[in-house]
């Protein structure tokens, strides 16, 4: 297994805040990494350095061998580094054909108009937008424009995509479809490093999760490594300390 | 048993199209200290919102002190005394101790006791009565969190509904205002808490409800409820 994104060292502050501090670890082709971690641990931020919202303060970032680092989103994404985002934000009066022609412009390849109505069609069917490709995105609902923001990055013909929580706000049947599409996804042969609060979910669909607390890498592994390490669940449950401190107190 | 002071049966709420609660069922009994617990994102807060008003339940029935309250506004609420200290405090930062302490005591009911509330709490919270006159933005995190619960007394609580008690304060502090906790407790104040810090949740709660993904994941008696691999399960999916 090679490693198609590779972080090195990689640190950013905002202020005294060290959002991101001395990050390394890679994904490997075709592998669905999941990235957790407390509200605020990071990791919106580090999908922000790594397709170059923000460049690092400092540490390397190398994806499929060429180092990225500091380049701007349309670079990176010409890559062929896709992000869907957490709040999505299609172009409202443009139809769902036409958002997903944009993703295929902006994409790996430069294409012409007519291919990348083509890809971005296939992007739409891939998703289940087959019968909504002239509808505005506007006129979708919450579910709609999830899967918008995904076929957008999907018809960027990316080999690896960073899904900001795409499911977040699905109901039970849609998450269930959005993780078959999402499988799919990764058959195609495309590696994913993604954020999620569904933990069933994530933990579900991930080969290996990196948990992120307060900017730095506090465990790496398997889902079911991950979850029963003991700092993992101090992360996420709090310190047991402070009970016993006052369980001692009370008495 | 003894009956629930606030009962919530299958509460769904959320925002815009969004739904955030499925069936949020669960009850505070009169006396007790009943904490619901969960990771970030859960519904905590949505509950306590759907529960006193901020936001419009879709569906499900709130029931208070036998009355069915679902659909008062949230100041109708306030003035039955179920009563919210908010997440992040939310205190009128340039004005003094006092005046929030005064602004607690709005409602009719909560003006009638005012005397003997306001004594309660510079009782209860002497680092208040120091600082009367000093404006509440200047306060530290620990003694505005200590004036937020005061404000919370003020209204006369027939429920103190404590939304984050521990969050981004110090562990002495923690520790001081889970103590005033206990004490209110045992005073007779039924208490209902969202607290991040499992472990001190469980610590202080007679009755504790683990929320997951909108939904009530599990409940029970802490000291079973920590025994359980549920908890972990809500909280990491495995």
């Amino acid at each position: 297994m090679s490693a198609i994104l590779e972080l090195e060292g990689v640190s950013r502050n905002f202020g005294g805040l060290k959002a991101i501090d001395n990050l390394s670890f890679v994904v490997n082709e075709r592998e669905i990494l999941g990235l957790i971690g407390p509200n605020g641990a990071g990791k919106s931020t580090l999908f922000n350095l790594i397709n170059g919202v923000f460049p690092p303060d400092r540490g390397r970032i190398r994806f499929r061998g060429v180092d990225i680092t500091g380049e701007p989103p349309y670079r990176i994404a010409k890559h062929g580094l896709a992000r869907a985002h957490q709040i999505v934000q299609p172009l409202e009066q443009m139809t769902v054909l036409e958002n997903c022609t944009v993703g295929a412009c902006f994409g790996r390849e430069s294409l012409s108009r007519a291919r990348a109505s083509e890809v971005a069609r296939e992007a739409a069917v891939f998703v289940g937008l087959e019968d909504r490709l002239e509808v505005a995105a506007a006129h979708l609902n919450i579910a709609g424009k999830k899967r918008l923001e995904l076929a957008r990055s999907l018809a960027a013909q990316a080999s690896l995509l960073l899904l900001d929580e795409v499911l977040a706000g699905l109901n039970p049947t849609e998450v269930d479809y959005m993780i078959g599409v999402i499988r799919r996804i990764r058959e195609r042969g495309i590696a994913i490093l993604m954020i999620e609060h569904l933990m069933q979910a994530i933990m579900s669909l991930s080969d290996r999760v990196v948990v992120l607390n307060s900017g730095q890498k506090l465990a790496e592994g398997a889902p079911a490594e991950v979850a029963n390490n003991p700092l993992v669940i101090e992360a996420y449950l709090g310190d047991p300390e402070l009970a016993k401190e006052f369980r001692g107190e009370a008495r | 048993m003894s009956t629930p002071l606030l009962e919530v049966s299958a509460l769904t709420a959320g925002y815009g199209e969004v739904q955030v609660l499925w069936d949020i069922s669960l009850k505070a009994t009169a006396g007790e200290l009943t904490t619901i617990v969960g990771a970030n994102g859960a519904g905590k807060t949505t509950t306590l919102k759907a529960v006193l008003g901020s936001i419009a339940p879709w569906g499900g029935r709130v029931v208070f002190a036998g009355e069915d309250v679902t659909r008062l506004p949230a100041h109708a609420k306030a003035a039955r005394g179920l009563v919210l200290v908010p997440e992040g405090r939310q205190l009128f930062a340039a004005m003094t101790v006092e005046e929030n302490l005064e602004m607690g005591a709005y409602s009719k009911r909560a003006a009638r006791t005012f005397t003997q509330h306001f004594d309660h709490v510079l009782t209860l919270f002497p680092r208040l009565a120091e600082r009367r006159r000093q404006k509440a933005g200047t306060l530290s995190g620990g003694e505005q969190q200590m004036l937020a619960i005061g404000r919370g007394l003020m209204s006369d609580p027939q429920i103190l509904i404590i939304d984050e008690l521990s969050l981004g304060l110090a562990p002495v502090v923690v520790q001081q205002l889970f103590g005033t906790l206990t004490g209110l407790k045992k005073e007779g104040l039924t208490i209902l808490l969202v607290e991040q810090n499992v472990h001190l949740a469980f610590a202080v709660s007679d009755h504790a409800y683990v929320v997951a993904e909108g939904r009530i994941f599990t409940e029970g008696r802490p000291a079973e409820l920590a025994a359980r691999p549920e908890i972990r399960r809500a909280y990491l999916g495995l």
